[in-house]
């Protein structure tokens, strides 16, 4: 028998991704072995970089805000999110129009919304402290202190990405039968019930990918960041991936950026692995209910 | 170098030619050979901002003037600076003619060779008019366009001087002079300081990295020097201490709350509302201040040098400069358009619409030029006295951008209340090391 004579299809695409995947990876690894300044020789160093990280406070520094930011851009959104598309899943006059209203934050560019936020916060002139004078509430820093900074931060995303989770959410929602909530009904349980012990389980499968989603766009978050703080005020906002930035682009220490890269690889890589087997178990326990 | 050798006939035409133009006091300009290029095609990589504009605006009369085509582009700062690296270090620029930022490139691109060396053009006079000479360009310009070995790497084009910006009717109501030392600056922004009002006496970056360029003003005048003569930072000693208490005091007690992350925008938002009383920043600024779209101060704002401080005055310099990448192969060609880009002519018209200030006193000083600024004379004067007092306001090392971060950081940390000596103490154990490695690579 002759051997099947597929595999030159396979081919271009292995071409494809040795090229812009696998080579890149290999290349990153290796310059993260050298001493690599742009400008001058680059000379091997094993694994020095990796020992400069582990002593490196704004790095570690910025492991810790990477984690407080992206938790709270995952669960802040997630909530609103939920709330909203309950709410927009109602029948009322408007709805379509006011959905639409919803959504708009999620079309606009994210780098120009972070230069209008950036003025809206301004401790002087911002119309947010305005809004607060309006109801007595003394002026707050937002972005301009850093202990409230990365909250701040928060806002703007949570702002900006809350209308895609209810959207996700409300496909979720209208893919749902009406028979547990009648059966509900004449059992009286209240609203809240309702909502803990149909709604959300059955609804949880679509906040597990809206959380996915908001997982990875939160922790490679740049734009807004960069653009509002550039990870300020002192490095208070300073996320792997602003240092990462700076290291590479403004210090053009390659070699130290790349080791930077391949420690934030294999966070991303552990991240996703406890969101797998989140979901396996998930998995296992609808099995396991329905058994 | 076989490029720019000089037959004897030209040299001889040449100073036959200076000879009679000098006697009729006729235009340098046709000593020149200007079209000797004609029909070779350029690359400008830019910054954005003013001087691009200026550039771009009337780079029409170059080609006219020599037949020369400039193709050029405009690029915000930060990516222009991180693109120009990148390409030069490919060794195959997609340029021929290079903008940079002397405060922050000016060693990194000398200890990488990436710029022609301009002194054999300058000598030429073929290439070269008359009044083109390195001694009409000002003590700090020259400074940043010549490496060590006394080579030019490049024109400078525009110098950006620290000025104080005060609101002039906020000063008459309070009945305060303007200030002409540090302490005198203090005192007046507390007695303009009214919280209630929402009204504060001095307003200055905050942002980490960025508002180095106005501590380093105060660390001037407080007798600061960045580095020994074996090129040690020097940035904890007494001076910085000093320096940094005023920062500190100045940032905290008198300054709109949240100015720790204020970098020159929200400076410059809290003055035109006037919000602030005093500002001390790049001198720039003065178009968007006077511009009644954008200002509520228009007319009301008072331009001076930065006050005294007790080892002297000083006003923190940072400029810019046209240069031609080693690796390009219209090198004379690029060399007219920098000469071009840096004459008598652009160079008033920068001035004069605010967008910059020449290097070069024959324009500074021209009482023509100066009738035509369009910007009060207040801010002309403080221009031209800053020139006279004016130090260069970072340290010249490759990790200029580090520098920044790491004592920049140590500035903002000292506005939550950390003690200044422990905090600069701590950002040059951790620059040194990286200062040293930059230096050794």
């Amino acid at each position: 028998m002759r051997p099947p004579s597929y595999w030159p299809f396979v081919i271009p695409a292995l071409v494809v991704v040795l090229a812009i995947i696998i080579f890149p990876w290999v290349f990153t690894i290796w310059m993260s072995l050298n001493e690599w300044k742009v400008g001058s020789p680059t000379t091997f160093v094993g694994v020095s970089n990796y020992l400069r990280l582990t002593g490196d406070p704004r790095f570690i520094e910025a492991i810790g805000h990477t984690l407080v930011y992206t938790v709270l851009s995952v669960l802040l959104p997630l909530v609103f999110g939920t709330f909203a598309a309950v709410v927009f899943h109602q029948k009322f006059a408007g709805r379509g129009f006011l959905r639409g209203i919803f959504i708009m934050p999620m079309m606009a560019t994210p780098v120009a919304i972070a230069l209008v936020w950036t003025m809206m916060f301004h401790p002087q002139l911002g119309v947010l402290n305005y809004l607060l004078s309006l109801v007595g509430i003394p002026a707050q820093l937002w972005v301009f202190h850093p202990a409230t900074v990365i909250p701040s931060l928060v806002l703007v995303e949570t702002w900006q990405w809350t209308p895609l989770v209810m959207l996700i959410v409300l496909g979720g929602l209208a893919a749902i039968p009406t028979e547990p909530y009648e059966s509900a009904q004449i059992d009286g349980a209240s609203l809240w019930q309702v909502f803990r012990f149909i709604t959300l389980p059955l609804i949880m499968p679509f906040l597990f990918i809206a959380g996915m989603i908001r997982m990875i766009d939160a922790v490679k978050s740049f734009d807004v960041i960069f653009a509002i703080t550039q990870g300020g005020p002192g490095s208070a906002s300073e996320t792997i991936n602003i240092y990462l930035y700076s290291v590479a682009f403004t210090y053009y220490d390659l070699g130290y950026g790349s080791a930077i890269a391949v420690v934030f690889f294999l966070l991303i890589v552990l991240l996703a692995a406890v969101m797998l087997y989140a979901r396996q178990r998930m998995l296992w326990t609808e099995i396991a209910s329905d058994a | 170098m076989a490029d720019h050798k000089i037959s004897r006939r030209t040299l001889l035409t040449g100073t036959a030619a200076a000879g009679a133009l000098s006697l009729t006091g006729f235009p340098a300009r046709a000593e020149v050979n200007w079209k000797k290029y004609a029909g070779t095609k350029l690359e400008v990589i830019l910054a954005k901002g003013p001087r691009g504009d200026n550039l771009q605006k009337y780079v029409k009369e170059f080609t006219e003037l020599t037949g020369i085509e400039v193709e050029s582009e405009q690029i915000p700062e930060q990516q222009q600076r991180q693109k120009c690296v990148i390409e030069l270090t490919s060794g195959r620029p997609s340029f021929d003619v290079v903008h940079l930022s002397y405060h922050v490139q000016k060693r990194q691109f000398e200890k990488a060779g990436w710029l022609a060396d301009l002194t054999p053009y300058m000598k030429d006079p073929t290439l070269t008019a008359p009044d083109l000479v390195e001694s009409d360009f000002s003590a700090a310009g020259l400074q940043y366009a010549k490496n060590d070995k006394g080579q030019m790497l490049s024109l400078p084009w525009s110098v950006d001087y620290f000025i104080l910006y005060y609101n002039k009717e906020l000063f008459q109501k309070k009945g305060v002079a303007v200030p002409k030392t540090l302490d005198e600056m203090v005192a007046a922004a507390e007695k303009l300081t009214d919280p209630k009002e929402g009204i504060y006496g001095f307003v200055g970056r905050g942002l980490r990295n960025a508002n180095m360029t106005l501590w380093t003003n105060f660390f001037l005048d407080y007798g600061g020097e960045f580095l020994d003569a074996k090129g040690n930072i020097l940035t904890d000693g007494p001076e910085a201490i000093a320096a940094t208490k005023l920062y500190q005091t100045l940032l905290t007690k008198v300054a709109p709350p949240g100015v720790a992350g204020f970098n020159w925008m929200e400076s410059m938002a809290s003055f035109t509302q006037g919000r602030s009383a005093m500002w001390i920043d790049g001198v720039g600024w003065a178009p968007p201040l006077e511009d009644p779209a954008a200002s509520r101060v228009v007319g009301k704002v008072g331009y001076t040098v930065v006050p005294a401080g007790p080892k002297g005055q000083y006003s923190a310099t940072y400029g810019d400069g046209i240069g031609i990448a080693a690796a390009s192969k219209n090198k004379e060609a690029a060399y007219l358009l920098c000469q071009w880009i840096v004459s008598k002519k652009q160079g008033a018209r920068l001035l004069q619409a605010g967008g910059g200030v020449p290097f070069r006193n024959s324009i500074l000083n021209d009482a023509e030029v100066q009738s035509g600024v369009k910007m009060p004379k207040e801010w002309l004067q403080s221009v031209i006295d800053s020139g006279k007092i004016s130090k260069l306001g970072l340290p010249v090392v490759i990790p200029v951008a580090e520098f920044r971060d790491i004592v920049g950081a140590a500035l903002t940390a000292t506005l939550s209340g950390a003690d200044p000596a422990a905090e600069l103490k701590k950002a040059n154990d951790q620059f040194r090391p990286i200062l040293e490695r930059s230096e050794k690579a």
